[in-house]
């Protein structure tokens, strides 16, 4: 049940406009038939009621984004239930943290959120650092925070593009993953990897900015806006993509909070959180940004909601760019950070920390900790739990894609099998998170 | 025409402003005030209280585990409506009870609370589950389930989610349980070769629909005698 509105589309069948553009129309969505609202049905029809079938999508199928797969019990072409399937792309990261060094973790983080394995990264050495009790310095902050609004971004445009293919919209993939190359021009230039970055090491970074990198940003900051409005233009007020997306798996507030969904679906809803602003990290509260809000909870306002944080991420970068201090960008900590080659070649103390750093690891102080950031698909928490060795005696993923996908038998309910292919696209799943 | 959602915003009745913390201390500093609450309100169930990196956890009894949480969520003064996370984690030292771990967040006055049972060990594994107060939470118990071996009980569906159905080797994030896993490679092929091929649907999945009555007849009296089927 969703709530009606009345959105203005344009339509191509109504002509030509006097700005050259399709007519808008007023188009009513939602109401209690869900998606686009229709007549009711004749009351002296033929009998359609069948027999309930079973069907199976996935686990390869490029509709669910990944090695996800689903069982449909249809009614027709209703769903009347869904029980979906994970799991084909479960390697045990948790399993495998246990036998690796803080450090040595860093590269299993890129893998399992591998749109935005920067963030990741940045996540990971957040909690690291809470457990060995370091602060970083300003400028390795603003680093940080430069990449991770970089890699929403490239996370955000993945999504964009790859839900215009599952909806039947070409172009704007095209554009988006033009972008995206841009993006991953940048982090390459910085860490000399595209996707699995390993950027970070507990204490600071595995490398600063080359000379003019900055400029390189500039030029993206200013670049960028114009393919998100392209492409909001193309697709706002388009006919079919508002018929395709408003109306769908709706979920009201406190169902999405009762559901512990996070990032834009728990936003689309109607809830206002976001990790960034309300448990702060890397002196966000620092940076002036927005939090967009949908009100209709439906796939359409997860769209909405997600352009939105592209914007808002460009203007976090352009704060950031400004702001960036000069100087360090490790911690001058001799127990986590490596001594540079030359000093490791040329004095003993030096040489030590580096043998021991290397051979041993860093061994954080006994205790636990539960470090939350916002990554593009919500809250992505890393609890770890170390004994006073150099290796945590449990590391767990708190993947936001599992959360949100855990709703999905409560979206597609009672929608069209088409629907469903749109609602899970607007969840923007992630396989490798979820099965980790 | 219904009108739209009212817009819940985190930190209404937040008392200070989020900042982000710093030079947070390795241990000890001041508890959450819900601790003092709960201590309050459930006397000898809380049994400790700790503060880890500026993050209250409450060791609580196991059996008034679904009641504090409850009450953590219904209460006004708490209003921890928000399951962020639960996991459980087994320590190095076998010696040590095995932790079952909830995560809550409270959205309205930004507060994060850790709530922690001990299994002693020999104790059977079993928790009481919060599905009816945390809808949110029914995959993350199957997957504390499928990883521990920690049943929940009052849990609606609770099977394996990560691993397949059929999985034989026990349950991996637990200390005894070797990281190559406990089969060779030659008894786990064995295993994959001998597994049935048909069995991609569970009995509820072929009871949805009437799907039964298109299977192999052989399929179906195999059914009938029990055989656990489904990935």
């Amino acid at each position: 049940m969703s709530q009606k509105r009345t959105l203005e589309v344009e339509l191509s069948t109504t002509g030509l406009g006097p700005d050259g553009r399709p007519r808008r129309v007023p188009l009513v969505v939602g109401g209690d038939a869900g998606g686009l609202a229709l007549a009711s049905p004749p009351a002296d029809g033929p009998d359609l009621e069948g027999e309930h079938m079973l069907i199976n999508i996935g686990p390869q199928h490029p509709a669910t984004h990944g090695v996800l797969r689903l069982v449909l019990e249809l009614d027709g072409e209703t769903v009347v239930r869904c029980i979906p399937h994970i799991g084909y792309l479960h390697c045990g990261f948790e399993k495998i943290g246990e036998y690796r060094q803080y450090n040595q973790i860093i590269p299993w983080t890129d893998r399992e959120d591998y749109l935005n394995s920067i963030g990741n990264n940045i996540a990971f050495a957040l909690g690291a650092e809470r457990l060995f009790g370091i602060e970083i310095t300003e400028r390795c902050k603003v680093l940080r925070v430069i990449g991770a609004e970089l890699s929403r971004i490239a996370s955000h445009l993945v999504w964009l593009g790859t839900t215009c293919i599952d909806i039947g919209a070409f172009t704007p993939f095209l554009w988006s993953f033009q972008e995206r190359e841009n993006i991953y021009n940048l982090l390459e230039a910085w860490v000399g990897a595209r996707m699995t970055t390993s950027a970070t090491r507990v204490g600071g970074m595995a490398a600063d900015i080359p000379d003019k990198w900055v400029e390189g940003l500039v030029g993206f900051i200013r670049t960028f806006p114009k393919t998100i409005d392209e492409c909001d233009r193309v697709l706002t007020k388009n006919g079919i993509w508002v018929g395709r997306t408003a109306g769908l798996g709706v979920m009201t507030p406190d169902e999405a909070i009762n559901w512990s969904l996070s990032g834009p679906m728990l936003r689309a809803s109607g809830v206002a959180y976001d990790v960034r602003r309300d448990f702060p990290y890397l002196d966000y509260e620092t940076y002036d940004f927005d939090v967009p809000v949908g009100t209709a909870g439906d796939v359409y306002d997860r769209y909405l909601v997600r352009m939105e944080e592209m914007r808002q991420s460009v203007r976090i970068l352009d704060q950031a760019v400004k702001r960036l201090p000069d100087g360090p960008v490790n911690v001058d900590d001799p127990r986590v950070i490596l001594p540079p080659k030359s000093k490791a070649t040329s004095e003993m103390e030096s040489m030590i920390h580096h043998f021991k750093n290397v051979m041993e690891g860093p061994r954080p102080p006994v205790g636990e900790c539960y470090v939350a950031v916002e990554s593009p698909k919500g809250e992505k928490g890393y609890y770890m739990v170390s004994d006073g060795t150099s290796k945590p005696s449990r590391w767990r993923i708190r993947p936001p894609s599992f959360l949100n996908l855990a709703a999905i038998p409560r979206m597609v309910e009672g929608h069209l099998l088409s629907d469903v292919i749109a609602i899970n696209a607007s969840i923007d799943i992630v396989m490798g998170e979820i099965d980790r | 025409m219904r009108a739209p959602f009212t817009i819940v915003f985190p930190g209404a009745d937040a008392s200070v402003a989020p900042a982000t913390p710093r030079n947070v201390p390795v241990s000890g500093g001041p508890a959450s005030p819900t601790a003092e609450a709960t201590r309050a309100q459930f006397q000898g169930a809380v049994v400790r209280v700790t503060v880890s990196r500026g993050e209250t956890a409450l060791v609580v009894d196991r059996a008034r585990l679904h009641d504090i949480i409850q009450w953590l969520h219904d209460d006004p003064a708490q209003s921890y409506e928000y399951l962020s996370d639960l996991t459980a984690v087994e320590h190095r030292d076998t010696a040590r009870p095995i932790e079952v771990v909830w995560h809550l967040r409270s959205l309205r006055f930004r507060r994060f609370l850790r709530v922690k049972v001990e299994i002693p060990n020999g104790a059977p594994l079993e928790v009481a589950s919060v599905w009816d107060i945390y809808k949110g939470v029914d995959w993350l118990e199957r997957e504390c389930y499928d990883m521990f071996g920690i049943h929940f009980s009052g849990h609606p569906d609770l099977r394996r989610i990560l691993l397949w159905e059929q999985y034989k080797e026990g349950f991996p994030l637990r200390k005894d349980f070797p990281l190559r896993g406990r089969f060779s490679r030659s008894e786990q092929l064995k295993n994959a070769l001998a597994a049935n091929p048909e069995a991609r649907y569970s009995m509820e999945e072929l009871s949805i629909a009437n799907a039964y009555s298109e299977l192999p007849a052989e399929m179906r009296q195999r059914l009938a005698k029990g055989e656990k089927t489904g990935e």
